[in-house]
């Protein structure tokens, strides 16, 4: 029997469903979600919903839900508000969930967590009442919680990642919050203050599997390694074409395999070195790095690949997906080694995320 | 009993509350009782409408004899609110 992989893909003009038997044919549904801008498309691997963050405009920022895989929809924001008086919540960005907890990174930075799977939110008060939170401030796309981590093997223990404050640490399910940034660098502060307690322009924040507390980041300014749960950070850039990316996605069983799609740098263009598309593999947890070309176009490549558009599946061979901010989408049916385009002309792709029936 | 007020609500903001229809009647002697009376009939639409400012969103607009009005502006009976969605996008 066939598994189905769900592609979910996040744009700036709705929310999209493409799903494959055989990851090589690929039939594509949507704009879902009224056409609002969508950051996060994801679904709770324990019960197969869906679920859209993003915000609109007009109307504000919802958390979209389909229990039917994408064929009906609805949307909620009751509690996923700050105080009266607060620079309002303008936008969902990041979705998780673990063992029936959804939880919903916003904008301004902050986090919300459902227990009613979406349909009422309360805001984790340990970011909110975090000492360092006056002195947070905004990378070029807002003040955004964008990465949370869940430690699949204790409830209580969580990262997130916030640009331009840096990664933060739960051990007791978000009352309380510390950063933890050491060893990751901030070159746009002054000479002698780039090694901030945070302040830090973390990109992406992902887990490792099978390992809690082996964490990778990109950064705004390098590409690090964690092994003891963000204490302590070591630079794994040595071989990559650039410091400079927004993605990062682990490898669904192996923790030394990470993918990311490194850009030619954040004042250069932000599109990939030499406008020749790859996605880079480290198969030794950071010590040496390949090009995987096979598929992806080599010439005129000048689009970007955003912090949330890479992800693998969990089928084996790994599935590694990305979407451009040129409304395409670009599979790996073999963990990297050649890739095909199945979407083209899309809104600009904000975020892929990927879902195994059966 | 003072007439009820008439509100007239946008096409974007039908689309998301199946059930809605465009032109409700509703008892209000305020902006913010009109959205109060709106979630009543279709919950969570004062937050599609309103942020926790509370403020009516930056997009949005509620206008009644031509002028622009606030959350807290008072109606008289038999009001006829207009709710606007700005132009914006891209």
């Amino acid at each position: 029997m066939p598994q189905e992989v769900h592609l979910l893909v996040g744009t700036k003009k709705g929310a999209f469903i493409l799903n494959s038997t055989d990851r090589k044919s690929w039939s594509q549904r949507g704009p879902f979600c009224e056409a609002w801008p969508i950051n996060h498309v994801y679904a709770d691997p324990a019960s197969g919903t869906v679920y859209a963050g993003g915000g609109n405009e007009w109307f504000g920022p919802a958390v979209w839900k389909s229990r039917d895989l994408g064929r009906t929809w609805t949307h909620s924001s009751k509690g996923l508000a700050y105080a009266e008086g607060a620079e309002p919540v303008k936008s969902v960005w990041s979705l998780a969930a673990r063992n029936g907890r959804l939880y919903a990174g916003v904008e301004p930075a902050g986090l919300f967590r459902s227990d009613d799977e979406g349909e009422t939110w309360e805001e984790v008060k340990g970011l909110r009442d975090h000492p360092s939170r006056q002195q947070w401030h905004p990378g070029a796309g807002g003040l955004i919680l964008h990465s949370m981590v869940l430690n699949p093997e204790d409830d209580n223990e969580m990262w997130v990642a916030i640009s331009a404050a840096g990664v933060f640490h739960s051990a007791d399910s978000g009352s309380n919050f510390a950063p933890r940034n050491q060893g990751t660098r901030a070159d746009f502060n002054p000479e002698g203050q780039r090694y901030p307690e945070f302040g830090q322009c973390v990109h992406c924040l992902v887990g490792a599997p099978g390992m809690p507390q082996r964490l990778y980041q990109q950064n705004h300014c390098g590409m690090y390694r964690s092994d003891d749960g963000g204490r302590t950070w070591a630079s794994i850039e040595a071989g990559l074409p650039s410091d400079f990316g927004f993605p990062a996605a682990a490898h669904p069983r192996d923790p030394e395999t990470l993918f990311l799609v490194p850009l030619n740098g954040a004042i250069e263009g932000r599109y990939p070195p030499e406008a020749r598309a790859a996605v880079w593999v480290t198969r030794d947890s950071g010590a040496t790095w390949t090009a995987m070309r096979k598929g992806l176009p080599q010439e005129n490549a000048y689009f970007g690949v955003l912090r949330q558009a890479l992800a693998t599946d969990r089928l084996a061979p790994a599935g590694v997906y990305f979407g451009t901010s040129g409304g395409e989408v670009y599979v790996s049916a073999d963990e990297g080694d050649s890739f095909a385009a199945i979407a083209r002309h899309l809104p600009a792709i904000y975020s892929v995320e990927t879902l195994v029936a059966g | 009993m003072a007439a009820p007020v008439v509100v007239w609500l946008p096409g974007a903001l039908l689309r998301l509350f199946s059930d809605a229809t465009g032109r409700v009647e509703l008892d209000a002697a305020s902006v913010s009782e009109v959205m109060d009376g709106l979630d009543a009939r279709w919950p969570g639409m004062r937050d599609r409408l309103c942020d926790e400012s509370p403020a009516i969103r930056r997009h949005i607009s509620v206008f009644v004899g031509g002028d622009r009005m606030e959350l807290e502006a008072k109606l008289p009976p038999g009001a006829e609110v207009f709710i606007l969605t700005a132009i914006s996008g891209g």
